[in-house]
């Protein structure tokens, strides 16, 4: 019996309201497809204009794409300037520093969530507070303190920080995700006279390669964009690395004048490339990173 | 039970170690980070005040000059009015339109669309992209005289010539926030926003259409209290981000033209790596994050009138 009045209802209004929701389906598939048009195609204007021929990039008027497709400009891009060595570099300094982050991030997260002792609180909460404290503040300080140490144009300060705890939005992602593995299998542990060192290495950490790979993946990217300290902190070009050495296509002009357009744009693309298969193929773990971020602790 | 029962004294001592060997195991897995935050987090901090009250350079010994520095800041510095300003335009248009665009964004992915995961990943793509390099996309397609940008606006508008853009002080600001949005409204914060709004109760919308609420209503009064722990996360973290804007105002434009996009970040690192003045510079810091801990404790104060804390989860 009710069944029929809300067939009746709706069987009266079925027509318009079906076809006003597929008028809005529409409308919300045109703006998305336009939206991620118009988000995608800067992207993909760099990709195809770095196989253009140097003449091509700045034309009156623009063209999209090449005369003659140039692939040279990939190997162009290599040999011109020192970008293979800066390469090396960031390669060198992002896969050391993102090992030292998951492990000692690990290791201060799984002392925050599992172990009971005076003054947790507050350093846990010190610790949070960091999140909200701007890189620039402490930047002079920091500075100084690595030209005391002889430390400046070495990748020491690129690293070594990373070596003590990483940084508080680590720690937290890696706390959040201890605190949610049953504290039975220590107990078990435990009881059979296994070290708390035992228990972490043997039996928490293996459970943890999902948000290891998190932490993996955020903090590698962040190395390799980062900009603003090693700026500071490098000065010869053979110490550069990509972030900061792609900016010398762009403000030390080659031998013979002529345009380093392409290989400033070849350049990005390949300093584009290592993130985007990292980002695809941890997708996963990288957005549950980020939605984590968003939730209190 | 019955041992422990006779013997409670015994039984609390043993309790009373294993407690102590857990705070000793605690600490000791905490060190590195312990260290860290010491020696790379609150001893900085601690230099940048020092620092702030000294004429320092480097070689040079640690003599203190008083308030100088502060003085000459409000005083005497012609760019310290001007990086204040341009950082604040900069802040006031950008945050309140990444928030909104991803806000947006995020609303549009949570239509239930097909295709919802490739949209997702197209969309964030731009976040991706480093920022040096996002930077020279834009340079070219920004380009006053052959960009791309500008021969779209012409063919519509038939204006020349376009705006300047990175070439000019009134369109480098407006530049700077193309390139800010394009890189933002996909990005970090929309899949905030987007996890956000999934975890808002689908109940309470088919209550809300029973009682024959329009789409307008339901944001108003379902989705927005829903999120709002979100809305002031993304505030509280986008503001501290924006008002420490460096890289692409220094690699797009250096600070230029005519100091139109000289934001307080670039004053520190010109004032310290440029010229030298360390001591200086780190004044400009100390003044920067006072301003930062004034702004962010009146945030927390506000979200009390306006935050919902009752949807969570916990």
């Amino acid at each position: 019996m009710a069944q029929t009045v809300v067939g009746d209802y709706r069987s009266t209004r079925s027509a318009s309201v079906g076809l006003r929701r597929a008028l809005g389906r529409a409308a919300l598939y045109t703006i998305a497809i336009l939206l991620g048009f118009l988000l995608f195609a800067p992207i993909l204007w760099g990709l195809i204009s770095s196989f253009k021929p140097d003449t091509e990039i700045k034309l009156l008027p623009p063209v999209i794409f090449p005369s003659r497709w140039v692939p040279q400009n990939y190997v162009d891009v290599w040999t011109t300037k020192l970008f293979g060595v800066w390469t090396q570099n960031s390669v060198f300094i992002a896969v050391l520093a993102t090992i030292g982050t998951v492990l000692t991030a690990a290791l201060s997260g799984y002392s925050f969530a599992r172990f009971r002792y005076p003054g947790r609180g507050v350093l846990f909460g010190l610790t949070i507070a960091t999140l909200m404290l701007p890189d620039i503040v402490t930047l002079v300080p920091r500075f100084i303190l690595f030209w005391e140490l002889g430390w400046l144009n070495t990748y020491l300060p690129l690293i070594v920080p990373y070596w003590f705890g990483g940084t508080a939005f680590f720690i937290f992602l890696f706390r959040q995700f201890f605190m949610t593995i049953p504290t039975d299998l220590d107990e078990a542990a435990k009881i059979d006279g296994a070290s708390y060192f035992q228990i972490f290495a043997r039996i928490v950490l293996p459970l943890s390669g999902p948000v290891m790979a998190t932490v993996a993946i955020i903090a590698f990217i962040d190395q390799w964009n980062s900009f603003l300290f090693p700026l500071t902190i490098l000065n010869s070009p053979e110490k550069f690395t990509v972030s900061i050495g792609l900016r010398w296509f762009a403000i030390s002009p080659s031998a013979d004048s002529r345009p380093l357009d392409q290989l400033l744009l070849a350049g990005s693309m390949m300093m584009m490339a290592p993130i985007m298969v990292i980002f695809f193929c941890g997708q996963r773990y990288f957005v549950r990173g980020v939605v984590m971020s968003g939730i209190k602790g | 039970m019955a041992q422990a029962v006779a013997r409670p004294a015994a039984a609390s001592r043993r309790r009373s170690g294993l407690a102590r060997q857990e705070a000793t195991f605690g600490y000791l897995f905490l060190l590195p980070w312990l260290i860290g935050l010491t020696v790379f987090v609150i001893g900085p901090m601690i230099g940048a005040f020092v620092l702030s009250f000294t004429p320092y350079s480097l070689g040079r010994p640690l003599t203190f000059n008083g308030g100088a520095n502060f003085v000459r800041a409000f005083t005497a510095d012609p760019q310290f009015y001007n990086a204040v300003g341009r950082t604040l335009n900069w802040a006031v248009i950008y945050v309140p339109l990444s928030i909104v665009g991803a806000l947006l964004t995020a609303m549009l992915l949570n239509q239930g669309l097909k295709g919802t995961n490739i949209f997702r990943t197209i969309f964030f793509m731009p976040h991706l992209v480093p920022i040096v390099a996002s930077v020279y996309i834009w340079t070219y397609l920004l380009n006053p005289k052959y960009g791309l940008v500008n021969e779209i606006l012409f063919r519509i508008t038939h204006v020349d010539p376009g705006p300047g853009w990175f070439a000019s002080k009134d369109w480098a600001l407006p530049g700077l926030i193309i390139l800010g949005l394009w890189a933002a409204i996909g990005g970090n914060q929309m899949l905030i926003f987007l996890a956000g709004l999934q975890g808002v109760p689908k109940d309470l919308y088919e209550v809300a259409d029973l009682d024959g609420a329009n789409g307008w209503q339901k944001f108003r009064n379902i989705t927005l209290p829903m999120i709002s722990p979100t809305v002031f996360f993304n505030l509280v973290l986008g503001i501290i981000a924006a008002l420490q804007t460096f890289s692409n105002a220094f690699v797009a434009t250096n600070g230029g033209p005519a100091y139109a996009t000289w934001f307080y970040s670039l004053h520190i690192y010109a004032s310290a790596f440029q010229f030298g003045e360390y001591g200086y510079a780190a004044a400009l810091a100390v003044i920067f994050f006072l301003v930062l801990v004034v702004l962010t404790t009146i945030q927390f104060q506000l979200q009390k009138r306006w935050v919902y804390y009752g949807g969570e989860v916990k």
